[in-house]
């Protein structure tokens, strides 16, 4: 032999049909494995007929690929209002011939059984629908219904084995949906047939706040993320938050913007912060975090900008009433459309629906800037991990948007560790901190930059007083 | 029939429209059919009519009667609507399903 040939290595990549969820496709890169059935499986109110569903309907308005719907548990009417919050119409996708959708109602109290069976009738059904539109996807949900409508368990595991071959034989992308089991993936076992692709949901529900995770648990022939990944039910449908979506990938701008303080500004290499980068700044309470955020607004504002400011502690009239006080009047930018707040009180939602909610602001509203004062507030809601592994998905989401992250975080107290910090500063561009101390007998305000990425900056502490013309650094020669 | 029944029978006994799903020709569905035929002979005499519906022909009709699996037996008269499945090779069963009463034939 001329050439050694290793099969092993010879990868084809598999074809994938993309789901257009926002995150899953990039999570599987690219989709479900086309002509192969996935199984998605999770407990009740996890989401999986919303996924499902959502690959239909995407399929069907945005690949072309006309979609056929075979629910055992819900009929047309309430699949359809179900949805209907998600922006899908199903009624009208079905009216277009686009989606086909089969109700497959089982009453066992009606049945009785006597002698053989097998399920062709679901398999007539099955092909006359995908005739009928032409379909190349389709869902079964929730086909383990059968098993507390039919009493032969065993016809039909050996017809559900046959039905997920001849799926595949057709080349029909499918997706399965299952119950989640006690210590199985599924109560029924359906993993041990449908075995191409498993994604797992989850929705826990911990200290009243709920939050869903989606974790591929197994991708045949194909690399796929691992972990577990954040998503959400929203307005706009379903979305998976990959951990980091830009794979740093995004570019960096040397653009500079003020930080509304011309001395700060001098200790931050002489022009302020980089476009589009992420501050931070912390300090225990009443340190001037949200004088020096309102100044960065103002700024913004000053130059035409659109400031996104999400209030977590207090009224935006209360912010707006205290910043005039050191001289700073934000009603006019509020007026002219170029400064929003967002009061929120924390406790109102979890993590996953803040994080939704972030989103959609931002993605409505198209902020140069967007504060979050302070980050501190959502770990009422969410344990440190959860609330870091938001914040990476909030300035993922920005820094992708181009849009610069103020981020105000609250130290507990003077002698606490700056535990929080400590893991949110590592995903900040710049971190500053403030304090305010006694030093003989007197309270003194201070600040400095602990990290400021990609510039040269003060290293030293500098005083600052807040007054009747906003912050003002005592000594601002940096 | 008869026209006239003894007082003690309240009622003509009930005609029943029975509809047997199949898909093709199958070995299962011949011998439902044949199990229907000699238990209808047996206890519906004359009082039953079998409407035989082939669903590899007809595959539109599997949703009205909600059909998955094959063969399948609907009552549709009388009502309600009762469904049988499977070869219908227990006689006993069968008759349960349809709820005839053995004893009054």
């Amino acid at each position: 032999m001329q050439h050694s040939h290793n099969s092993g290595a010879s990868v084809r990549a598999i074809a994938k049909s993309p789901t257009g969820i926002q995150g899953l496709d990039e999570i599987t890169n690219g989709g479900l494995p086309t002509g192969r059935p996935t199984l998605i499986c999770g407990g009740a109110g996890s989401g999986k007929t919303l996924l499902a569903t959502s690959f239909l309907v995407n399929g069907a308005k945005q690949f072309g690929e006309a979609g056929v719907l075979m629910t055992f548990e819900e009929n047309s009417e309430e699949i359809a209002s179900d949805v209907a919050s998600l922006g899908f119409d199903l009624p009208g996708l079905v009216e277009e011939g686009k989606l086909f959708v089969d109700y497959v109602r089982i009453e066992r109290s009606e049945i009785e059984e006597t002698g053989e069976y097998d399920l062709e009738g679901l398999f007539v059904r099955l092909e006359h629908a995908i005739r009928a539109t032409g379909a190349k996807r389709v869902v079964l949900d929730t086909i383990e219904s059968l098993f507390s409508g039919l009493g032969n368990a065993n016809i039909l595991r050996a017809e559900l084995r046959r039905l997920f071959r001849w799926l595949k034989d057709k080349g029909l992308t499918a997706v399965i949906t299952a119950e989640r089991g006690e210590g199985t993936l599924t109560r029924q076992g359906l993993e041990e047939y449908v075995s191409d692709a498993v994604i797992l949901l989850d929705h826990r529900v911990t200290e009243q706040v709920s939050t869903r995770r989606l974790r591929v648990v197994k991708y045949r022939g194909s690399h796929h993320g691992t972990n577990e990944y954040p998503f959400l039910i929203d307005r706009y449908g379903l979305s998976v938050l990959p951990v980091t979506s830009l794979g740093l990938t995004h570019e960096a701008s040397v653009e500079r913007l003020s930080s509304g303080v011309r001395e700060l500004d001098q200790m931050l290499g002489g022009q302020g912060y980089f476009r589009g980068s992420t501050v931070l700044v912390s300090g225990t309470a009443g340190t001037g975090k949200t004088s020096l955020a309102a100044h960065f607004a103002d700024a913004a504002c000053r130059r035409g900008e659109h400031v996104l400011y999400f209030l977590f502690e207090e009224s935006p009239h209360q912010l707006i009433r205290n910043m005039r006080s050191i001289g700073m009047d934000l009603q006019p930018w509020v007026d002219a459309g170029l400064l929003h707040f967002e009061a929120e009180r924390p406790s109102r939602a979890g993590l996953e629906a803040h994080l939704a909610s972030m989103y959609q602001h931002v993605r409505d509203f198209r902020p140069s800037v967007t504060i979050v004062d302070a980050v501190t507030n959502l770990l009422s809601v969410g344990t440190q991990n959860d609330v870091r592994a938001m914040l990476m998905r909030v300035i993922d989401y920005l820094k992708v948007s181009a849009v610069t992250g103020f981020f105000s975080s609250l130290t507990p107290g003077k002698n606490e560790s700056e535990e929080t910090e400590a893991g949110i500063s590592s995903l900040m561009d710049t971190w500053i901190v403030m304090t305010f101390d006694e030093v003989d007998r007197e309270r003194r305000r201070a600040i400095r930059i602990l990290k400021s990425r990609g510039m040269s900056h003060s290293n030293r502490v500098h005083e600052f007083a807040l007054t009747d013309h906003g912050l003002r650094l005592k000594d601002g020669r940096g | 029939m008869q026209p006239t029944l003894p007082p003690e029978t309240a009622a003509e006994p009930e005609s029943f429209v029975l509809r047997l799903y199949i898909a093709g020709q199958t070995p299962k569905c011949m011998r439902a059919f044949a199990n229907l035929k000699r238990i209808c002979e047996q206890y519906l005499t004359n009082r039953y009519r079998i409407e035989m519906i082939d669903l590899l022909l007809d595959p539109a009709l599997a949703r009205g009667d909600q059909i998955l699996a094959v063969p399948t037996l609907v009552r549709r008269v009388p009502v309600p609507v009762r469904k049988i499945i499977g070869d219908l090779s227990n006689t006993q069963r069968v008759l349960a399903g349809l709820d005839v009463s053995v004893g009054a034939a």
